[in-house]
C-alpha cells in the first residue's frame, strides 16, 4: 500500500507592521488578477474533485431519505437514521462487521511482520545482483491485475491445483478451498500476503538503507554477530517507520478492499467472506436498494474517518510524524 | 554493507546460507505461479490437466489456446478499449495532476492552503460506491466511455508527489523566467515540465498501470455496453466466470481446453505489464520513496 506522510510546515504568521491589511475580498480579487493563469490551471482538477468527490458526499443525503430511482438525489423524503437502524437490527449487520474486521485484522497480524522480516533478511544479502533480482520478482505481483491474481488463486487452490497436490503429498485429502467457508479467510489472507509483501517492504528497505554504515563497522569491530547487529542496530533504526506504518494500517482496518473479496467469494462462502463493501454493491447496484446501501456505506466511511483521525493522533504522539 | 569482513566465522557462513535460502524460496513463490500459467498456456491441455499444478517447462508445445483466444472478437475489442482508456486516461491524469500540483506549489497563491485541504480531505472521506454511482448516472455518463476514464482523474497521492517535486525546484528558475517576461503557463510548460521528466515518468507509470488493470469502473458504469469493456473485464469473464463458450468451434469445449484458454487469456492480458515491468521497476520504487520521504 503506497502511503505517504505529508508534513505541513508551519510558517510564522506574517507580522502586520505599519499599514493595515486590505479587506479579504479585495486581496482575493487582486490575487485572482495576478494569478489567474495558475487558478485556471488548477480548475479542471478542482472541477473533478467537486463532481466526483464532493457531489457524492452531498449525495449521501439519500442515506437519510427515501430515494426513489426515478427522482433526483435530493428529492426523497427525509427519514433520518431509519435505514441505518434497519441495518443495525438486520441479521447481516453482525456478520458483515465481523467478516470485515476479521479479514482485515488477520491480514494485518499475519501480513504486517512479513515485509519487515523480508527487508531485514534482504538487507543482509551481499550480492547486489541477487538482491536486485529478488526485489524485481517479489514486487511484481503488486502490479498484476487483481483479476489475474484472483484467477491464479482460484486455479492454484482448485481440487486439481498445486495446493491440493501438496496436501495430498503429505497424506491429506483434497480440500474444496474455494467453496468451503472455513477456508476462505486463509485463502484470502495468504493471497494478500503473497501479492503485497514484496512491495510493502520498499519503505522498510529504504529505512534500512538510510542507516549509517559506520554503526555496522563499529559493531563488527566489537565482535558482534550478524544476529546481534540486526537486533541491536537494524531493527531499532527502522522502528519509527514500523510504528508509523502499523498505525496507518490500523487506521485503514475498515477500508478493506472490495476488489479481491468480490473476485474470490461466492454465495457458498458468504458466511465468512461477505464484507460491508460487497454487501453494499449487491444491495445498491444489483438490488437497487439505494438508500439502504448508501446508509451502510456511510456507516463504513464514518468509522474509517474516525479510525484514521485517531491513529494519526496516536502517531503524532508516538513518532512525531503524522499525515497532517 | 561492504564485504571487508575482519573474520568470516562459521556462524556468518550459516547466516549467509540461511538468508540466501529464505530469499530464494520467496522469490520462487512469487515467480512460479505466473511461470506455471505461461508454461501451461503453451502446453498440450491434457498434459496440463494431468500435471496437477506442477509444471516447470512447456510440455508438448500446443498453440491451440492462443489461436482460440485471438479468434475471439471480444479480446480484440477489449484490447482496443484498454489501449484507448490507458492512453487518453493517462494523458489527462498526468496533465491535470501536473497543472494542479504546479498551481498549488507556487508561493504567492492565496487560496493554496484551503484548496490543498479540500483535496487532501478526499483521501479520508468519500461518498462511497452508491452516491458516486448515482452522480455518474445523473450526469448521463452511464454506458459512456467517459464513465471509465473520468473517475480517479486526479489521485491525491500523485498530486502530493508532484507538488513536493515542484516545490523542490529552486525558485531562481521561476524568477529569471519572469524577468524575461514569461507568463506562468510558459514557465510551467517550457521550464518546469521539461526538468521534471523523472517525476512525470513515475506518475505516468502509476496511472498507466491502474488504467491497464482497471475493471471495476467498467463493471459499475457500463451495465449495458459490452462493446466498451476493457480487456481486464473481458479477462475477468473468461478467467473467473468461465465465459469461454464464445471460443468453441461449434462443439462444446472440454474442461482441459477451457482451462488452457484461461491460461492464454491471462498471459495475453498481462504480457505488456510483464514485459515492461522489469525495466520500469526502479521508477515505481522511486515514486513510493518520494511520497514517503517527507514527514
Amino acid at each position: 500500500m503506497p502511503t505517504q506522510t505529508v508534513a505541513v510546515a508551519k510558517k510564522p504568521k506574517r507580522a502586520l507592521r505599519g499599514k493595515p491589511q486590505k479587506p479579504f475580498f479585495e486581496r482575493l480579487a487582486l490575487d485572482f488578477k495576478r494569478n489567474w493563469i495558475l487558478y485556471l490551471m488548477a480548475l479542471p482538477a478542482l472541477i473533478y474533485f467537486i463532481v466526483y468527490c464532493y457531489a457524492p458526499m452531498a449525495g449521501l443525503y439519500i442515506a437519510v431519505s427515501d430515494f426513489k430511482i426515478s427522482g433526483g438525489l435530493f428529492d426523497g423524503k427525509f427519514v433520518g437514521l431509519k435505514y441505518l437502524m434497519d441495518f443495525f437490527h438486520s441479521y447481516y449487520f453482525g456478520r458483515l462487521l465481523r467478516n470485515t474486521l476479521v479479514l482485515s485484522l488477520e491480514t494485518l497480524i499475519f501480513g504486517f511482520p512479513i515485509p519487515i522480516l523480508f527487508a531485514l533478511v534482504l538487507n543482509e544479502i551481499r550480492s547486489r545482483g541477487f538482491k536486485k533480482l529478488a526485489q524485481t520478482v517479489t514486487y511484481m505481483p503488486h502490479f498484476i491485475s487483481i483479476v489475474v491474481i484472483c484467477g491464479l488463486v482460484v486455479n492454484f487452490f482448485s481440487l486439481n491445483g498445486l495446493v491440493n497436490t501438496i496436501v495430498q503429498l503429505f497424506g491429506g485429502k483434497p480440500i474444496a478451498f474455494m467453496s468451503d467457508p472455513k477456508w476462505f479467510r486463509t485463502v484470502y489472507v495468504g493471497s494478500e500476503i503473497w501479492q503485497n509483501f514484496g512491495w510493502d517492504s520498499v519503505v522498510f528497505l529504504a529505512a534500512l538503507a538510510g542507516i549509517d554504515l559506520a554503526q555496522f563497522e563499529a559493531a563488527k569491530l566489537d565482535g558482534a554477530s550478524r544476529w546481534q547487529t540486526i537486533w541491536h542496530i537494524s531493527l531499532p533504526s527502522i522502528l519509527p517507520t514500523v510504528v508509523t506504518m502499523l498505525l496507518m494500517r490500523l487506521g485503514h482496518v475498515m477500508s478493506l478492499g472490495f476488489e479481491k473479496v468480490f473476485n474470490l467469494y461466492s454465495p457458498a462462502t458468504y458466511e465468512t467472506a461477505d464484507i460491508i463493501s460487497t454487501f453494499v454493491y449487491r444491495q445498491g447496484i444489483l438490488g437497487a436498494n439505494f438508500s439502504s446501501a448508501a446508509a451502510i456505506g456511510l456507516f463504513n466511511s464514518v468509522i474509517n474517518l474516525i479510525l484514521v483521525v485517531v491513529m494519526n493522533k496516536v502517531s503524532r504522539k508516538l513518532t512525531e510524524s503524522s499525515l497532517w | 554493507m561492504k564485504n571487508n569482513t575482519i573474520k568470516t566465522s562459521k556462524e556468518d557462513l550459516i547466516f549467509d546460507i540461511v538468508s540466501y535460502a529464505v530469499i530464494a524460496i520467496l522469490v520462487l513463490a512469487c515467480f512460479y505461479p505466473m511461470w506455471y500459467v505461461f508454461c501451461a498456456s503453451l502446453s498440450d491441455p491434457t498434459v496440463v490437466a494431468g500435471c496437477k499444478g506442477v509444471l516447470f517447462w512447456p510440455q508438448k508445445l500446443n498453440l491451440d489456446a492462443y489461436r482460440r483466444v485471438f479468434s475471439n472478437p471480444d479480446i480484440w475489442t477489449g484490447l482496443k478499449n484498454t489501449v484507448l482508456y490507458t492512453v487518453v486516461g493517462t494523458t489527462l491524469n498526468v496533465l491535470l495532476t501536473a497543472m494542479l500540483a504546479y498551481a498549488l506549489s507556487r508561493k504567492n497563491v492565496m487560496l493554496k492552503k484551503p484548496l490543498t485541504l479540500l483535496i487532501s480531505f478526499t483521501m479520508f472521506f468519500n461518498g462511497g460506491m452508491i452516491p458516486t454511482y448515482l452522480v455518474i448516472r445523473d450526469l448521463g455518463l452511464l454506458d459512456h466511455r467517459f464513465a471509465v476514464i473520468l473517475p480517479g482523474l486526479v489521485s491525491v497521492f500523485n498530486f502530493i508527489i508532484m507538488r513536493t517535486h515542484f516545490e523542490s525546484i529552486p525558485d531562481a528558475l521561476e524568477e529569471s523566467a519572469k524577468i524575461d517576461g514569461a507568463n506562468q503557463w510558459t514557465i510551467f510548460w517550457k521550464i518546469y515540465m521539461p526538468v521534471s521528466a523523472t517525476s512525470l515518468a513515475v506518475m505516468t507509470l502509476f496511472y498507466g498501470v491502474s488504467h491497464w488493470n482497471g475493471w471495476m469502473n467498467a463493471m459499475l458504469y457500463l451495465p449495458n455496453s459490452r462493446e466498451l469493456f476493457p480487456l481486464a473485464l473481458i479477462t475477468r469473464e473468461i478467467v473467473l466466470s468461465s465465459a469461454t463458450s464464445a471460443m468453441n468451434d461449434g462443439a462444446a469445449l472440454t474442461q482441459e481446453m477451457a482451462d488452457a484458454i484461461k491460461y492464454a487469456t491471462i498471459i495475453v492480458s498481462t504480457l505488456p505489464i510483464l514485459c515492461l515491468y522489469p525495466f520500469l521497476q526502479q521508477y515505481f520504487t522511486k515514486g513510493v520513496m518520494v511520497g514517503s520521504v517527507k514527514g
